[in-house]
C-alpha cells in the first residue's frame, strides 16, 4: 500500500460530526466503557484497535445506539442520542453500518437488499432506488450478482455487498465492526479495498479492526482501547513507532509479531 | 501446486453391481440383517393376510348403487349407502331444492383456493376476486335478495359448514396467532402480560370448553333479544382457540431469528413495524411452516366438535344417516367415505406447505 498523502479536501474539517462525552455504559454490573470522551470531525477516518472485550465494538454501537449509554452524552450531526426514537431512526439513516457477519437479509435478493432502506425509510421511488443500488454494486464491482440470493454469494462478497447496502442511504457516517475478521484470509483484500475507495471519496469512518495495514494507510487517527478505556490515540505513524504506554506497547508487540 | 498436474480420471468406475438397482436396494433396506429380514418377512406375511381381503370387501364383493336392502345380503362393502344419501351427508338441513347454491358456493371457495396456490397470481387482483367472491357465498348461501329464498344459517350444514368454518376459522387465526406472538415477544411490559394471559389461558382449556362457552355461557351476558349468530359463536371460538396455538409456533420462529438481523435492519434507520413485516416475520414465518401447518390441520379436523353445541358439520350428518334403520349397518362405509373428504382437505394443505417451502427456500 502506498504511503502517498491524501489530497488536501479528503482531511477532516475541523467541523465534529460525532462527538462523546463523558460517556459511561454497563452491562448489568459490568463497566464496559468507562468515561469515554471522542470528538470525530468530518471526513475523519479513525481506526480502532485493541484486545477482545476491550469495549471497541460497543463504543460504535453506541454512535447508532444497537447499544444504550447510560452516562454522559453522544451527539451525531447536531442530534443528541436520547430515548427519543424518532431521533434514533433520523441518526440510524445518516450512520452505516457494516457488520462482521454481513448481517444480509437471506430472504431477499442482492438488490433488494440494498433497495430495502431507501424505499421505506427514505420514500425513494422504487426505480430510483434500483438505479442507485446498481451503481454502488457497480462500485462494490458486484453488479452481476444482483438477482442472487447473499447465501449464494462468499463471505468477502457478501461483506462488499453489506457495505454497498449502507451507501445506500448516503450515510454521512460509516461505522465497521470488524469487517474483515469473519473472512477467509484471501478475501480480505477484496473488502479492505472497497473500504480504501471509500476513504478516497472522503468519507467519514470508523473502523474497529485488527488490520494493522489498513490502518496505517489510511487512518488520520488510531485509537488504542482496554478495559473499556481509551488508552492511547495519536496519528498512525506516532502509534505504530511511537507507543506511548506499556500496555499499547504490549499490544502492539503481539499483534505485529 | 507447483508442477504438479491433476489430471481427470478417464475411465468410468461403476459402483459395484450388488450396491444398485432394486437387487441392491432390497439387500440394503429390507435384508441388511438379520432382525430385518426377520422383519421383512413378517411384515409381507401381515400384508398377505390383509391386502387381498380388503380389496375383495370394498371393490369385489361390494355394491355401489343398490338400495339398502340388497345391501345386507351381500358380504362385501355397501358403499350405495352414499350415493343414496350424498345430498344430506353434503348438505344438512339445507333445502333440497336449493342445494344448487351451497354447492356453487363451494366451487368458488375451491376454485378460489386453488387459483391462490400460486404465487404468481398474488396481485391486487386477487384482492378483489377475493372480495367479490365472499360477497356472493355469502348471498348464495343466505339468499333473501335476487328471487333467492332466504335461508336460516341454523339450516346450514355438513360440508359447506365445515368448510366454512375451516377456511375462515383458519384465515383469521393466523394473522391474529402472528399478532399475538409479536405482542408476547414485545418490549412494552401490559402488551406482553396481557398476551401471556390470552395464550396461555385458551391453551390451558379444550377446544369443546370454549365451544360450550360460546353457546351457553357468552348469550347470558347479552342483553335481552340480543342474539349472536350460533355458526358465528362457534367460529370465534375456534379462531380464539387455534390463534393461541399459531401464537406459539410464530414465537418459536422468533426466537429463532439472529440479533444481527434486527441490527441490521435498525441500523438501516427502519422502524419496528417495518423490521417486523419486512426482515423478520418473512424469515421467522418460512421457517415454522411445517409446525404451523400442523396447527392449522388439526384445527381443521378439530371443527368437527361443533356437534356438541348441536351444528351439523359433515361429521354429524354422516352421523345422521347413520341412524336411519336401512343404513345403520354401514358405518364403515360411511364414516371411510367422511374420512377420505378429510384426508383430501388436509393433504391439500400440507402439499401446499411443501410447495411454499421449496419456492422460498433462499438457502439459509
Amino acid at each position: 500500500m502506498s504511503k502517498e498523502k491524501p489530497d488536501n479536501q479528503l482531511q477532516p474539517t475541523g467541523e465534529a460530526i460525532i462527538e462523546i462525552k463523558e460517556m459511561h455504559k454497563w452491562f448489568g454490573e459490568f463497566h464496559v466503557l468507562q468515561d469515554i470522551n471522542l470528538t470525530v470531525q468530518k471526513k475523519e477516518r479513525i481506526v480502532i484497535c485493541g484486545p477482545s472485550g476491550s469495549g471497541k465494538s460497543t463504543l460504535i454501537r453506541c454512535i447508532n445506539r444497537l447499544e444504550e449509554h447510560q452516562r454522559g452524552r453522544i451527539i451525531v450531526d447536531g442530534i443528541e442520542l436520547t430515548n427519543d426514537i424518532k431521533n434514533v431512526e433520523k441518526i440510524r439513516a445518516e450512520v452505516g453500518m457494516v457488520f462482521q457477519h454481513f448481517n444480509l437479509f437471506p430472504h431477499l435478493t442482492i438488490l433488494d437488499n440494498l433497495t430495502l432502506g431507501p424505499i421505506w425509510v427514505r420514500k425513494t421511488p422504487k426505480k430510483e432506488a434500483e438505479e442507485d443500488a446498481m451503481a454502488y454494486l457497480e462500485k462494490v464491482h458486484i453488479a452481476e450478482q444482483a438477482k442472487k440470493y447473499p447465501g449464494q454469494l462468499s463471505g468477502g462478497q457478501q461483506q462488499r455487498v453489506a457495505i454497498a447496502r449502507s451507501l445506500c442511504m448516503k450515510p454521512n457516517v460509516m461505522l465497521f465492526d470488524e469487517p474483515t475478521s469473519a473472512l477467509d484470509p484471501e478475501m480480505i483484500k477484496e473488502v479492505l479495498d472497497v473500504m480504501i475507495e471509500l476513504a478516497r471519496e472522503g468519507m467519514t469512518m470508523l473502523v474497529v479492526t485488527h488490520e494493522m495495514g489498513f490502518a496505517k494507510s489510511v487512518a488520520h487517527r488510531v485509537l488504542f482501547m482496554d478495559y473499556g478505556r481509551i488508552v492511547e490515540q495519536n496519528t498512525p505513524t506516532e502509534f505504530f513507532d511511537n507507543p506511548q504506554h506499556d500496555r499499547t506497547k504490549l499490544f502492539l508487540s503481539q499483534i505485529l509479531h | 501446486m507447483a508442477g504438479t498436474d491433476i489430471k481427470p480420471i478417464k475411465e468410468v468406475i461403476k459402483p459395484p453391481a450388488t450396491s444398485v438397482g432394486a437387487l441392491g436396494w432390497m439387500r440394503a433396506n429390507l435384508f441388511n440383517n438379520w432382525f430385518n429380514s426377520v422383519l421383512t418377512l413378517f411384515t409381507l406375511y401381515t400384508l398377505s393376510k390383509i391386502v387381498p381381503a380388503f380389496i375383495r370387501w370394498a371393490f369385489i364383493d361390494s355394491q355401489w348403487l343398490s338400495t339398502g336392502e340388497a345391501c345386507k345380503g351381500a358380504d362385501g362393502a355397501c358403499w350405495s349407502i352414499i350415493p343414496a344419501n350424498i345430498r344430506f351427508i353434503i348438505f344438512g338441513f339445507f333445502p333440497y331444492e336449493s342445494q344448487w347454491r351451497p354447492l356453487v358456493a363451494m366451487v368458488l371457495l375451491i376454485g378460489l383456493l386453488f387459483y391462490s396456490r400460486n404465487r404468481d397470481h398474488w396481485k391486487k387482483s386477487l384482492t378483489y376476486a377475493w372480495g367479490a367472491g365472499l360477497i356472493i357465498m355469502g348471498l348464495l348461501m343466505k339468499g333473501g335478495i335476487l328471487g333467492l329464498a332466504a335461508v336460516e344459517s341454523t339450516q346450514w350444514g355438513g360440508l359447506p359448514l365445515t368448510l366454512l368454518l375451516s377456511v375462515f376459522g383458519l384465515a383469521a387465526a393466523y394473522p391474529l396467532g402472528v399478532v399475538l406472538a409479536l405482542g408476547r415477544a414485545s418490549r412494552m411490559k401490559a402488551i406482553k402480560v396481557l398476551c401471556i394471559v390470552y395464550i396461555e389461558m385458551i391453551r390451558g382449556v379444550p377446544l369443546i370448553t370454549l365451544l360450550f362457552m360460546s353457546s351457553i355461557v357468552f348469550p347470558l351476558f347479552l342483553p335481552e333479544g340480543v342474539t349472536v349468530n350460533v355458526i358465528l359463536r362457534a367460529q370465534v371460538a375456534i379462531i380464539m382457540f387455534t390463534a393461541a396455538y399459531i401464537a406459539e409456533v410464530v414465537r418459536g420462529g422468533l426466537q429463532g431469528m439472529a440479533k444481527g438481523q434486527y441490527e441490521a435492519a435498525e441500523s438501516l434507520g427502519l422502524n419496528y413495524y417495518q423490521t417486523m413485516r419486512l426482515v423478520i416475520l418473512p424469515q421467522a414465518l418460512r421457517i415454522v411452516i411445517p409446525p404451523t401447518v400442523s396447527q392449522l390441520i388439526s384445527a381443521l379436523k378439530d371443527t368437527s366438535l361443533v356437534v356438541i353445541i348441536a351444528l351439523y358439520d359433515l361429521l354429524k350428518t354422516t352421523q345422521s344417516v347413520l341412524s336411519n334403520p336401512t343404513w345403520m349397518a354401514f358405518s364403515s362405509e360411511a364414516y371411510i367415505f367422511v374420512a377420505l373428504i378429510y384426508f383430501g382437505c388436509c393433504y391439500f394443505m400440507s402439499s401446499y406447505s411443501r410447495r411454499l417451502e421449496k419456492e422460498l427456500d433462499r438457502g439459509f
